[in-house]
């Protein structure tokens, strides 16, 4: 497969065809920000954390959807880029009730802790304080909406690993939800499998196991990577 | 003309709060109430949210009792999941009981109380605090400080934090201890044994020169609640609840803890966000009770250790039957310090510390439940009703100071009594400083107890008899 060369961060890196910027810098060990994105799923760039500059667009681009090219420059850390990333954290705080002391995954939120990492030290926007209710029907896990940030990354694993396809989403704007089947209380899913994936891959408190008290939700989300390895290239990696 | 005096706000307790003193047509005191002046809704934001939740979240009360919430929230939880608690879950809780006793009983005594009696009433407030105390006998004050870091070391050891822990949970504890952390508390029990033992014969010196405070504050016969063990011994955590009157009589005995209703209504008073129970047999005016370090130590028929039943002994001389006197909470205080260590030294000879089961789980098997514990301040009251799937439908929580409300506002009006003269139409700091120490006896924990965002400030109003304002002094 043809291979390009770019420049990342004043770095010039190879990579081949078709690779995101994410995957490019990745392999060269520049780490850029993420949220919505989970290593054994593909992307949808919907978490916007990771923008990048692009050398000849005004445009910031998302690394984990935008594929590379010969001779492409890309800035992955700058003051412009950390305010916009500050910005879209602040929202997501904003949008719902994210209340990290007395969650399930104080200490293992993905959310949090890039809010730490990106200095993020207050929200400059009004709390949205929506009302709404946990789904726990279900056996053995939960749904608060309160938490979720709607990365998709339950609908993804969900559909595209699992192969259930009980995950989705509903409604508009800031009305999105994450449903079950068409909408029905979680425990009254016929096509859940109850594998536990979405907990898995869920970067928040949003989904989690029923019992799970303050900061006991800690999740190890290479299983899912490990899984679509051993499916895809017949690699039991440990 | 009748008057008010009103003070606002009170400090040196643990929230925001505000006395108001009525005088009559004769200038005497006709009235004094106690006033908390802080909502904070825990009861309401908790619906909704799944029963593991709860004993994180409302451990969030209080910082300084947080554990009390977490004890009480997690035998909810237990009670819910109807689940048998594992051995060594149940006493790695009582021994975090214990050390929260000792880290607040420390802090009300030596941090909040001590600078009165032992600066004097008429030291100026700027020097009248720890501080002050520190300058005048930096010994004492430090190995007080010590004694509540060592409370708090019992916390972190066995939660992982000094501050709201989130380790209890429906069903037991997160985590167990090793012999090298029990090693590490008994290393520093001499030192706690010391400093109480020199704490109790300051304090049995104060009592032989303040028998007016024994007199005036909050003297008064009234029921005392609690909870006690099978033979009605001292309890911290489990056993039943038990009333005994101002003569010592016990009135109601081994009441199951989630019968609780039945015996104690609690009044909303336009005055105050903090609610009045009252004893319901004997209604709202002859129901009241006091709870905490003097009503356990009245309630209990021993305490079980050698040291504590000793001092409990000279205790009891201090009343025909019970101990009636508020000002006596400071000694009962002690005592119960003395007791916890010798409990604490107990549980640390105990092979079933170290065993590794520690949490039973089981699903949702009652839709409501009742948690009761002796936090520091009294007995702490969590009951909650839940959905089929766990989510929290209504709470109910009876905190600690919440019981004495009714026990307070006597002990304020007595005070003002006493030390009031006819015709005053100002509040002199002495007495401003002697009706707040009337508050401080209860130890109370105003934001716990409204469940309350609050400061440490005090407010006291004095009014006329036609509700006019005379005098009102706030400290911040």
């Amino acid at each position: 497969m043809a291979a390009k060369t770019l420049i990342i961060d004043g770095k010039q890196v190879s990579a081949e065809n078709h690779t995101t910027i994410l995957q490019a810098a990745t392999d060269n060990g520049i780490a850029i920000p993420t949220l919505c994105h989970l290593e054994g799923v593909y992307d949808v760039g919907a978490c916007r954390l990771c923008i990048v500059e692009v050398k000849g667009t005004a445009k910031l681009l998302p690394a984990c959807t935008t594929r590379i090219y010969e001779g492409m420059e890309v800035t992955t850390d700058s003051e412009r880029l950390r305010k916009y990333r500050r910005m879209t954290l602040e929202l997501l705080f904003a949008e719902r009730n994210h209340i990290c002391a007395v969650c399930v995954a104080n200490g293992h939120c993905e959310l949090q802790a890039l809010a730490y990492g990106l200095g993020m030290d207050h929200v400059r926007y009004d709390y949205c304080n929506p009302a709404w209710a946990v789904d726990a029907s279900h056996r053995f896990m939960g749904m608060d909406h309160n938490r979720c940030i709607l990365c998709t990354r339950c609908v993804r694993v969900c559909w595209h690993i699992e192969g259930a396809g009980t995950k989705n989403v509903a409604g508009r704007g800031t009305k999105s939800r994450i449903i079950s089947d068409l909408n029905e209380p979680w425990g009254d899913s016929t096509t859940c499998t109850s594998c536990g994936k979405c907990v898995l891959a869920c970067p928040t408190g949003a989904l989690f196991h029923k019992g799970d008290t303050a900061g006991e939700s800690v999740r190890d989300r290479s299983k899912l990577g490990f899984i679509v390895n051993a499916r895809e290239k017949q690699q039991w990696t440990v | 003309m009748t008057r008010r005096i009103v003070i606002d706000p009170v400090t040196r307790i643990e929230g925001h709060a505000k006395i108001t003193i009525r005088l009559d047509e004769d200038g005497h005191v006709a009235d004094a109430e106690f006033h908390v002046v802080e909502f904070r809704g825990f009861e309401k934001f908790c619906e909704g949210r799944p029963l593991a939740e709860m004993p994180g979240i409302t451990a969030r009360i209080c910082g300084i009792c947080p554990v009390s919430h977490l004890l009480a929230s997690a035998k909810a939880g237990d009670a819910i999941l109807a689940v048998r608690v594992p051995t060594a879950a149940e006493k790695l809780r009582r021994l975090m009981n214990l050390g929260q006793i000792v880290q607040s009983h420390a802090l009300s005594f030596f941090h909040l109380s001590a600078p009165d009696f032992l600066l004097g009433w008429e030291t100026p407030p700027a020097s009248r605090n720890v501080f002050g105390l520190i300058a005048a006998n930096p010994d004492l004050a430090r190995a007080g400080i010590r004694l509540r870091q060592f409370g708090q070391e019992i916390i972190e050891i066995l939660g992982g934090k000094k501050i709201h822990p989130a380790w209890a949970v429906p069903g037991g504890v997160r985590s167990g201890v090793d012999q090298a952390a029990l090693d590490r508390i008994g290393a520093w029990l001499p030192e706690a044994y010391r400093t109480t033992g020199v704490a109790l014969d300051l304090f049995k010196r104060v009592l032989s020169t303040h028998q007016r405070e024994i007199e005036t504050f909050g003297n008064f016969p009234s029921l005392f609640m609690g909870l006690v063990g099978p033979r009605g011994e001292w309890e911290h955590h489990g056993g039943k609840l038990r009333f005994s009157d101002g003569t010592g009589q016990v009135v109601a005995d081994q009441i199951e803890p989630k019968e609780y209703s039945s015996y104690i209504g609690e009044a909303v008073q336009e005055s105050s966000y903090l609610k009045s129970p009252y004893y319901k047999p004997l209604g709202l005016h002859g129901g009241l009770y006091r709870v905490g370090p003097l009503a356990r130590l009245n309630i209990c028929n021993f305490i079980g250790t050698p040291k504590a039943d000793a001092e409990l002994a000279n205790f009891r001389t201090f009343g025909r039957g019970a101990v009636t006197s508020s000002f006596l909470y400071h000694y009962a205080r002690l005592i119960e310090i003395l007791a916890a260590l010798e409990r604490i030294e107990l549980y640390l000879k105990d092979p079933d510390l170290l065993r590794t089961h520690i949490r039973s789980d089981a699903g949702i098997n009652h839709l409501h439940g009742v948690g009761v514990s002796e936090a520091p301040r009294g007995t702490l009251f969590h009951e909650y009703w839940v959905d089929e799937h766990g989510l929290i439908q209504k709470v109910n929580l009876i905190i600690a100071t919440g019981n004495n409300n009714l026990a307070m506002n006597r002990t304020v009006a007595q005070i003002a009594r006493a030390y009031i003269p006819a015709g005053t139409t100002t509040i002199p700091e002495p007495l401003l400083n002697r009706i707040e120490h009337g508050i401080r006896c209860y130890d109370p924990c105003l934001s716990c107890s409204t469940h309350a965002a609050g400061q440490m400030a005090l407010q006291v109003r004095l009014l006329g008899p036609d509700g006019s304002l005379l005098h009102e002094i706030q400290r911040d």
